[in-house]
């Protein structure tokens, strides 16, 4: 049996201590909002807070989860409801084109904001998640608005 | 930040300019549009496909009007990002005079586009017609429903309806100063039977198109509620993986599946011509069933073949007979006769398209229906390629269509879901296949490889008197079992065989040869690799003429459309201010799906090989504008896509298989590496709507290599740059 606390719930499911993060939040717990892009944390599709740091899912084992606070994008937000600033950000800049990777983009980003509240162009090109659809211009804008708006 | 400029267009009519100029990558938090605020339609669903129930009283397939005058717009195209979803509603409810919070946009049925012949049309969201090819009967549906609402208003005060108009949401009878809303008679209209169609808007009329509404889908795509078909669930579904020869054309051998002693949760191995299907209660224990598998292939003949070979057939194909495509005056002639004959050979690769969704498809097969959820840019072709494959009646087929993580072409023909249709048949249940990565690459139908060769001849004024290009590349209509008339299709040519310049001896030539990789449409196509072409070849001759690379190209051009586009280039990449050593900028300019486009890239190149690309100053017109934003950001991705594959892409070939099977090695632009990108439209009017997908990555490739040599005097004939070595190439 392995337990993971996701968005502030207790789940305790009956899988291998090796299977990777991202298939229990998917298949097991049944939060889709966390995406499989690569398998091998290249593209960051399945990025997720573990402890408010953005790690990508599909590389972290359940075992090594299990204990912390996992956060995906379905717990971003308040719980009531009230948006991230970086997702209020994201509607502003209308930054998602075919959206997929924009969980990923997005728990990356409000990461970021976290450890660097102000972040330089710099900071931001530290995120290497892939966009397909090229929407880099966008993701920075917003990001920079979400920080003028968290000041 | 962007402004419109409101002009005076040729033929008296108003039109509107968009100047519509991308923010710097160093940001600042540009909001601007000066447009007064339209609030904005309802965000479309979460999960896109719909019930496939008609309402009662529909006013017709495309709108219903609820009596608390919610207005549901039927969106024919998939949403993949182009902004189809957005951009058809705009086209609907311009027409329908109403307020455009009151709009909510839903899918339309694949299946009841069947079962109605086609009300839908073709809901094809390819070739960039979402707009391009959809607009007039959109804005006739909008227009068509108006007349019944003014109809059904007027049956009621028993006034004739020359006497009522429609008027945000309502109708009103001036006369009597009466007024009805649309949801008090959208009942009656449903009943209504016009004598005759009204005509559409002319874009002058225009009012809600043209704006830069925000997107519909964006709210639902950035709280993971938008629903891809990875996400689909139904009751007593398992999940599978698969593999593919990683030969294409080679065969399944055999499988040994002694590995899966003890492994949790396998429901099946299930066996196919050419692949492999593992149906397990779990992703992840899918994909490690697969991997504990030993499977063995038969590779035939295509498993001893190389890129080396490859390469070389495709040049070695060039000196063979062409079919001719164009043929102006005599080019053989003119070169035959030519004091000096500048030639070049150019070659591109085989790319993938490595949508960020991996491609996947959920099937089930019942005794007397099959289910499919998907994300597919050709609903109604892929139901008829799932009734094929399922062996149902068209009308037995649901497409559940969903948003479309990345299509750029690969999602209009779906192996994946014939791995789910064969899997759900063989375990009697809803089947999940997700391809890995790695398949999804090794399963992808890719952009052709080609080559060309191009002769030419200057007259004493520098100008082009003669070019001769050939070609040599794959042929999708094979891949995909279309006929080739000529034996020549259109795409192998697209990009240079409609060239806008005046070249009075101008031939063009062509020959399609296939390798065993299956090869299909990649975001603009023939653009993709013609455009890089020829776009740098006309550069090399601008070169041999001494002339600046822009004056070159506008003296050749009398096209409105293409004058606009590179005027606009020239004015803002301020063309003619001075680069520092070791930057340069180069141009590019093309006819692609519909509309012209062109790019200026800056770039610098340091320690002689390190190129980067700085910025890139993109103009299109595409005749008509219906949302700005959206082309805005079209551009902006067509330019990353072109710019990725221009560094980086490249499937290399090593016994038969393709080497670059994740983004480790199949390196995609990324947040440090991508460029400035500015946008300036520049829509000219007349007739036809452009279309905006795909044009966007045409000229990406030329404008950087003709960069490089601004930059350099070193002139790239070969993608992709990552395996040019500047240093050793010679200088021009």
């Amino acid at each position: 049996m392995v337990t993971l606390k996701v968005n502030g719930q207790t789940h305790t499911l009956d899988i291998e201590p090796d299977m990777p993060l991202l298939w229990a939040i998917r298949d097991e717990i049944g939060l889709t909002g966390t995406k499989f892009g690569c398998g091998i944390a290249q593209c960051g599709a399945c990025t997720v807070h573990i402890d408010g740091v953005a790690m990508r899912s599909c590389s972290v084992t359940v075992s090594s989860a299990s204990g912390k606070e996992i956060t995906t994008i379905e717990g971003l937000a308040s719980p009531d409801g009230k948006l991230h600033p970086v997702q209020a950000a994201w509607i502003a800049e209308d930054v998602p084109q075919c959206g997929y990777c924009q969980s990923g983009q997005i728990m990356a980003a409000s990461a970021l904001l976290r450890q660097k509240p102000n972040p330089t162009d710099a900071d931001i090109d530290g995120i290497t998640n892939i966009c397909r659809c090229g929407t880099y211009i966008r993701i920075r804008r917003a990001i920079h608005r979400a920080a003028a708006t968290k000041a | 930040m962007g402004h419109i400029d409101s002009v005076r267009g040729e033929n008296g009519l108003s039109r509107r300019k968009f100047i519509v100029t991308g923010v710097s990558a160093a940001g600042g938090l540009a909001l601007g549009f000066s447009f007064p605020v339209t609030a904005s339609a309802r965000p479309l669903p979460a999960q896109p496909w719909s019930t496939e129930a008609v309402a009662p009283d529909e006013i017709s397939a495309w709108i219903v009007i609820d009596p608390d005058e919610t207005i549901t717009i039927r969106i024919p195209h998939s949403e993949m990002g182009q902004g189809a979803a957005t951009s058809n509603p705009m086209l609907v409810a311009e027409e329908l005079e109403c307020d455009w919070a009151k709009i909510k946009g839903e899918f339309a049925s694949p299946n009841r586009n069947v079962r109605e012949k086609n009300v839908y049309r073709d809901q094809n969201t390819v070739g960039s017609r979402g707009v391009a090819t959809s607009w007039q009967y959109l804005q006739q549906a909008g227009a068509s429903a108006r007349a019944r609402l003014i109809q059904a208003a007027a049956n009621r005060w028993n006034v004739p309806a020359s006497e009522c108009a429609a008027e945000n949401g309502a109708v009103i009878h001036k006369p009597s100063n009466r007024r009805l809303t649309y949801g008090q008679v959208a009942a009656d209209a449903a009943k209504v039977k016009l004598d005759k169609e009204p005509a559409i808007k002319t874009p002058d009329q225009f009012k809600l198109i043209g704006k830069p509404l925000p997107r519909l889908d964006t709210p639902v795509k950035v709280n993971g509620e938008a629903k891809f078909g990875l996400d689909a669930k139904v009751p007593n579904m398992a999940y599978a993986a698969a593999m593919s020869c990683p030969v294409p054309t080679g065969t399944l051998a055999s499988v040994d599946e002694s590995g899966l002693a003890g492994k949790r949760g396998i429901v099946k191995v299930v066996k196919l011509k050419d692949a492999v299907v593992v149906v397990a209660d779990n992703t992840w224990r899918a994909m490690e069933g697969l991997k504990a598998l030993k499977i063995a292939w038969n590779f035939g003949p295509a498993g001893s073949s190389d890129s080396a070979q490859m390469k070389q057939m495709y040049r070695d194909t060039l000196t063979e007979p062409m079919i001719q495509v164009r043929g102006d005056g005599d080019a053989a002639g003119a070169l035959s006769n030519a004091p000096k004959v500048i030639e070049a050979l150019y070659e591109a690769p085989h790319l993938a398209h490595a949508p960020m969704e991996p491609l996947n498809a959920t099937a089930w097969v019942q005794p007397n229906r099959v289910d499919v959820w998907i994300g597919t840019q050709t609903a109604l072709a892929t139901l008829q390629q799932a009734s094929e494959a399922s062996g149902m009646k068209q009308e037995q087929v649901y497409i559940h269509n969903a948003y479309v993580g990345g299509g750029f072409g690969r999602r209009s023909k779906h192996d994946e879901m014939e791995h789910a249709i064969a899997a759900s048949r063989e375990v009697g249940r809803p089947v999940k296949v997700t391809w890995s990565r790695e398949q999804d690459i090794r399963g992808d139908r890719y952009r052709p490889q080609a080559a060309a060769k191009f002769r030419a001849a200057l007259g004493p004024d520098g100008m082009p008197i003669a070019v001769e290009a050939k070609v040599a590349v794959g042929s999708i209509n094979r891949s995909v079992g279309r006929p080739t008339e000529n034996g020549i299709e259109g795409q192998a040519v697209d990009g240079i065989v409609n060239s806008p310049y005046k070249i009075p001896n101008f031939y063009v030539g062509g020959v399609m040869k296939n390798t065993h990789l299956p090869v299909h449409f990649w975001r603009s196509v023939g653009g993709s690799q013609n455009c890089f072409f020829y776009e740098s070849f006309i550069d090399e001759l601008a070169h041999a003429a001494g002339k600046d690379p822009y004056q070159f190209r506008r003296a050749m051009v009398e096209r409105k459309d293409f004058v606009g586009v590179l005027e606009a280039l020239h004015d803002k990449s301020n063309w003619t201010s001075r680069l520092p050593r070791g930057r340069g900028r180069g141009i590019a300019v093309a006819e692609n799906h519909g509309s012209v486009v062109g790019t200026v890239a800056e770039v610098t190149v340091a320690d002689r090989d390190q190129i980067k690309v700085d910025r890139l100053v993109v103009a299109v017109d595409c005749y008509h504008v219906v949302n700005p934003k959206i082309i805005e950001a079209q551009m902006e991705s067509g330019a990353m896509f072109g710019l990725s594959a221009a560094l980086w892409g490249e499937m290399t070939v090593k016994d038969g298989q393709v080497q670059e099977l994740n983004f480790d090695k199949y390196r995609i632009v990324r947040q440090a590496e991508a460029p400035k990108v500015e946008v300036h439209l520049v829509p000219s009017g007349g007739p036809k709507f452009g279309g905006i997908g795909e044009c966007g990555t045409a000229t990406i490739a030329p404008a950087v290599v003709n960069a490089i040599f601004a930059a350099t005097g070193k002139r790239v004939r070969e993608l992709p740059l990552k395996n040019v070595k500047l240093s050793q190439l010679a200088s021009l």
